[in-house]
């Protein structure tokens, strides 16, 4: 017994002739561990702290359930948006040449390079009702600055790259010769499209979905400027953990953040599985 | 539908249709999808783009420049380049780090080890500045001792800094590693075998392989490090000309009507996310092979 774990310890790293293994790995798990899983377990402590119960408390709370309920709903709602129009955004920068493609595609990235609070202000003014779009649409009775659909604009701006990215290079890799032979077998472009096409997108498209629902989830910057922040109405779970922070409610506020914490790794974790079965059943993720 | 899919069955039966036809849609649905594509586009990503340079030039140029003598936003943009250049260096290193222990050895558990590295990306951006309150707020884990000993940590640099790092952690590690994997080990065998230390394999090696993907981590560590906005805004206490960085700086003068100002600081941002995403798709067009192929083109 004693010799088989010396055994195994001692081959806990495969012999290589490569130097600095002690060095990088321990500086990494030093690393790690003071930076992000002490502090994340620090939450983990807290809420434990809380117990179920408390947990449990602190979502019945009816400003904090409401909060949670806005979260979770917007983010569904969004990420759903950005799962229809991502697909067809994927599809024509992948399969179709025009003028200004490089451009578009180039341009997509913009939610994750431009900080949040300026996506927030800009996406604020456009939509307050003297901005751009904001004076057409009162015109004809839709408010979206300061409404919970003010937070879906701003939660389908932040997600829509994930749905583009995960999904544009499994569009590149469809292979030809099946499509090719569904059009020689006589099934219409569309049908080719329904029942060859699609399938093989579908890990991608969820995968894509789950990143984008989980990064709406957790939106604070772009939200808050065009939210208005109603209290029960458009306020999201995010602020309202600043909000208790600033009432010294570190309870409240650990409570709110491991829901949330707990939603994140649930996503993370279809992830996962989405890829898993992605590979049994298509061989890529 | 059944105009979309006319054109491909009076086709279909001809003999001489070449791959391309059968394998492209109809110039209508084409033309439709591409609209689409172009609106959305156009509506969610472009304007929003565009207001914050409209908006900082609304009152002249003069105006705009104003902004920038004020010593408060000089404070704000000094703390910003500050904050980036201790939290991207740290980021540099610990990616490098990580990326040669986990891709040049083999060792269990090494999937979880990735699968922790990349945490801070799928955690809120609030909850990351919450984790550093309960770490070292006063009512936090250190709170009390901290305070004996008349530290400063949270409502000041250190906090800033650290809530930094932590959303940014991930970025040139996990673009390193990937890259590292697929480039194995036997370039590295060589030259060691050849006499050379560990210390210039890596730099004569290692370094120069990985030096497009490292630059394009980097940047997109930068981008992120210079706007983030809710984690700092969480420990940052938002005490003006000291704790305030360019993006909580822009959200106060947003709240008090300024919008010329907040929007003017906002341009500095929009710059660097233009410059950032320039970089970006060069790096991939250019250098695409050089980079992890992870769902990149």
């Amino acid at each position: 017994m004693t010799t088989l774990a010396r055994g195994r310890t001692r081959s806990f790293v495969a012999p290589s002739v490569i130097p600095g293994f002690g060095v990088t790995f321990g500086y990494t798990l030093l690393y790690l561990s003071l930076l992000v899983l002490f502090p994340l377990a620090t939450l983990i402590w807290r809420s434990s702290g809380l117990g179920l119960s408390g947990l449990l408390a602190v979502a019945a709370e009816p400003r904090v359930a409401a909060s949670l309920r806005t979260t979770f709903l917007i983010a569904f709602l969004a990420a759903t948006t950005d799962l229809l129009f991502g697909l067809i955004i994927a599809w024509v920068l992948t399969r179709y040449a025009f003028p200004g493609r490089r451009l578009l595609d180039a341009f997509v990235d913009l939610p994750f390079a431009l900080p949040t609070a300026v996506a927030g202000i800009s996406l604020a003014a456009l939509y307050a009702p003297n901005g751009w779009f904001g004076a057409p649409l009162a015109d004809i009775g839709v408010k979206v600055a300061f409404t919970r659909f003010g937070i879906y604009v701003a939660l389908v701006f932040v997600g829509l790259p994930f749905l583009v990215r995960t999904v544009q290079p499994i569009i590149a890799e469809l292979e030809a010769e099946l499509e090719e032979a569904s059009a020689t077998l006589g099934a219409s472009r569309w049908r080719t499209a329904r029942s060859v096409l699609l399938p093989p997108l579908v890990p991608a498209l969820l995968t894509g979905f789950a990143l984008a629902f989980a990064r709406a989830v957790g939106e604070y910057g772009s939200v808050i400027f065009i939210a208005g922040n109603i209290a029960y109405v458009s306020e999201i779970a995010p602020l309202l953990i600043i909000v208790k922070l600033e009432q010294y409610d570190y309870a409240g506020a650990t409570g709110i953040a491991t829901i949330m914490l707990g939603i994140s790794f649930g996503a993370l974790l279809a992830i996962n599985f989405i890829q898993a079965w992605s590979r049994r059943r298509f061989g890529h993720v | 539908m059944s105009e979309l899919s006319a054109p491909i069955v009076t086709r279909a039966p001809a003999p001489r249709v070449g791959a391309r036809a059968v394998t492209q849609d109809p110039a209508l649905a084409r033309h439709v999808l591409i609209g689409v594509a172009v609106a959305f586009l156009a509506l969610f990503l472009f304007a929003p783009l565009a207001v914050v340079f409209t908006e900082a030039f609304a009152k002249g140029a003069a105006k705009f420049a104003e902004t920038f003598e004020d010593p408060d936003a000089q404070a704000a943009i000094l703390l910003t380049l500050l904050t980036a250049s201790i939290a991207v260096p740290a980021n540099l290193v610990f990616g490098l780090a990580a990326a040669w222990s986990i891709a040049k050895f083999s060792f269990p558990g090494k999937t979880l080890l990735i699968t922790l590295i990349d945490l801070p990306f799928s955690v809120s951006p609030v909850v990351s500045g919450l984790v550093y309150m309960l770490v070292f707020g006063t009512q936090g884990l250190f709170g009390g001792w901290l305070n004996a000993h008349g530290i400063q940590i949270v409502f000041a640099t250190p906090a800033i800094v650290l809530a930094t790092i932590f959303v940014t952690f991930p970025f040139v590690a996990r673009e390193l590693i990937p890259l590292m994997q697929e480039q194995g080990t036997v370039e590295e065998e060589a030259a060691l075998t050849l006499g050379a230390s560990g210390l210039k394999t890596f730099l004569t090696v290692t370094l120069p392989n990985v030096k497009w993907g490292l630059l394009y981590g980097v940047l997109l560590c930068n981008a992120r490090a210079m706007g983030e906005f809710g984690a700092v805004s969480v420990v940052s206490g938002h005490i003006r000309g000291l704790t305030n960085t360019i993006p909580l700086q822009v959200e106060i003068l947003y709240n008090e009507y300024n919008n010329v100002a907040a929007f003017a600081l906002a341009v500095l941002l929009a710059s660097l996310a233009l410059v950032t995403l320039g970089f970006k798709s060069l790096l991939e067009w250019r250098h695409a092979d050089e980079l992890a192929g992870r769902g990149r083109h």
